[in-house]
């Protein structure tokens, strides 16, 4: 899976009450929806701001705070292609695995705000086009490649009838 | 080579002798789902084209998180999850029952050495019962619910060592606040807190589920409490069901070894909008606050209710200043009933709220206004947490939140104990 989009930069410590707010996630399971309110509370506009493909990129510890599984899910519908950080908090790690949200830990520092780059999963290569410089991606447990080739948990599930890590 | 309290409890759950870094698929004990995340799971097991229930005996959802619904699409939601349970035979804790992390240790089906996965981030609150318990997103619950299992990467361990005696007016919400400050939000992701020493065996059960509620807002996977008396005489009000301690091995691994000594402490908050920004309550005394809330699955306990009716009886909340209380569950609430709690806080001015989550997410119960100042019990002070990004919120004890809505303006508590 090939990407290429410009970023939209965040800090440390974005925790999934500003992703999508609990005020909205208790209203319904429609998940385009939800998108239109993605970081409102960190930036109002973001919604509008995004074009389908663009990346967020943040600092330590992405998605801390509640295990609302509407966090990765809001951000895929309002278009983003993956998000970056130096590091992501676990619950919000497995579910973007879980629901095919591609997540990378990398060295953010290296990535500014409306920088484009091209991101090749399958290859877990960065390249920082507007920098002209490549980012080591550190690489996922085989078991979320596992789960992420099949498409998500519950497409490894009808697969495999249930885990099948072998 | 030794073990942690985690890996002996996965490597008893995987049938594999695993340590820190292994990834282990697990036999769960417990799958609790709730409002908030469970509409979601049941999406994601119809995708998974699940069936029957693993073991119907051992999974409950819990309609705590906007409870009585305040909307039509949040019944919607709820519906889905009562025709659920219904269809497959799992216990469901409707409205009024109270918050599911009182609710799941109150059922007697967690004790020490169970496994509990729960789509609810403070599900890390068990493990003051010796269980690893820990949060995870519909999807994996849904995974739980079909299989009995969940995937883990074992976790290292953080091992807190809190010595000495908390001094009076100072509790177990003040204790965590204070780690909170010293390891940061991130301080332990990916790993395991275990909560040791004099300071934490002296605590009550309650102070303990409030100390491990807590570990999620470092990152914690789970924040586990050794098994004593206190643990097994209080299963024993809610199970016949016999649990063995685990304990960590004298020569176990740890990522880190941190020591306190909790003596000299002094009633803590935590300041707008992050749980690790935290002080002693003394350098933000004064600052005006317009509602208090007393509740949550960290602080709505019966000791929590006690504490606050003690400093409240007899005096009048601040005319300025809503109080609102949300008893942790219907046990709790008629506890406190009959104790005079909830006569006590009531004739000081006190909104007592259906038991649930009451105003904690910003569903219902209790939207703060624009420029508005909360001092809450809760875990979390992000900014919107309560529904409006507009509002501060601090957090401290019950004691802190008791003493604050009397005098209107964040207050230490002790000046009400003399
Ligand atoms: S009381 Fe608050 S923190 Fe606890 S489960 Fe409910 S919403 Fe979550």
């Amino acid at each position: 899976m090939k990407f290429q989009g410009k970023c939209h930069k965040f800090g440390n410590d974005v925790n999934t009450d500003y992703i999508i707010s609990g005020k909205y996630k208790f209203k319904t399971l429609d998940m385009n929806e939800l998108a239109k309110h993605v970081m409102e509370d960190l930036d109002p506009d973001f919604y509008s701001k995004v074009t389908a493909g663009d990346f967020i990129v943040a600092g330590n510890n992405f998605g801390c705070g509640s295990s609302r599984e509407q966090a990765p899910l809001a951000i895929k519908h309002a278009n983003i292609g993956a998000v970056l950080a130096k590091s992501f908090a676990r619950i919000f790690y497995r579910n973007a695995i879980n629901t095919g949200l591609p997540v990378l830990e990398c060295d953010t520092d290296l990535i500014d705000a409306g920088d484009v780059l091209d991101i090749d999963l399958s290859q877990g290569v960065i390249i920082n086009r507007t920098k002209d410089m490549k980012i080591a991606v550190k690489p996922l447990p085989q078991v979320m490649i596992k789960i992420l080739h099949d498409g998500g948990l519950a497409p490894h599930f009808r697969k495999h009838g249930g885990f099948n890590f072998d | 080579m030794g073990k942690t309290i985690i890996e002996k409890i996965l490597t008893s759950h995987s049938g594999q002798e695993c340590q820190a870094n292994d990834i282990v698929v697990a036999t769960v004990d417990f799958v609790m789902g709730q409002d908030g995340t469970s509409p979601l799971a049941i999406r994601a097991y119809e995708n998974m084209e699940g069936q029957e229930l693993f073991n119907p005996d051992k999974v409950a959802l819990v309609i705590d998180h906007s409870s009585p619904s305040p909307l039509e699409g949040v019944s919607a939601l709820h519906t889905i999850m009562r025709n659920f349970a219904k269809q497959k035979g799992c216990r469901i804790y409707d409205i009024g029952e109270g918050v599911c992390h009182q609710l799941i240790p109150e059922s007697g089906q967690v004790g020490p050495g169970s496994l509990v996965i729960g789509a609810d981030s403070h599900t890390c609150t068990y493990g003051a019962l010796n269980a690893f318990s820990t949060g995870v997103g519909s999807t994996d619950l849904a995974g739980g619910l079909v299989s009995g299992k969940m995937w883990f990467k074992v976790p290292e361990t953080i091992k807190f060592v809190c010595n000495g005696v908390l001094p009076a007016g100072v509790y177990a919400k003040d204790l965590i606040l204070y780690l909170m400050g010293q390891v940061t939000a991130d301080g332990c992701t990916y790993m395991a807190a275990e909560y040791t020493g004099e300071a934490i065996q002296a605590l009550s059960m309650e102070g303990r589920f409030t100390v491990a509620n807590m570990a999620i807002e470092m990152g914690a996977k789970a924040g586990l409490m050794e098994a004593d008396e206190k643990t097994f005489s209080w299963l024993r009000q809610f199970t016949e069901q016999e649990f063995t301690a685990v304990s960590a091995d004298p020569d176990a691994q740890y990522h880190k070894v941190l020591t306190f000594d909790v003596s000299e402490l002094e009633p803590q908050v935590a300041k707008p909008h992050r749980v690790d920004n935290v002080s002693p309550l003394s350098e933000v005394a004064g600052t005006p606050i317009q509602q208090a809330f007393i509740g949550t699955c960290t602080n709505g306990r019966l000791e929590d209710l006690r504490i606050a009716a003690a400093i409240l009886a007899g005096k009048k909340v601040h005319p300025d200043v809503r109080l609102i209380v949300a008893p942790a569950s219907r046990k709790v609430y008629l506890d406190a009933m009959n104790e005079g709690i909830i006569q006590r806080l009531v004739e000081a001015g006190a909104a007592v709220v259906t038991p649930g989550c009451g105003p904690c997410v910003g569903t219902h119960n209790g939207v703060p206004s624009d420029g508005e100042t909360v001092i809450s019990t809760a875990n979390r002070n992000f900014k919107g947490r309560m529904g409006n990004s507009n509002a501060e919120i601090y957090l401290a004890s019950p004691a802190s939140v008791a003493a604050s809505a009397l005098t209107g303006v964040i207050t230490d508590p002790r000046q009400f104990m003399k």
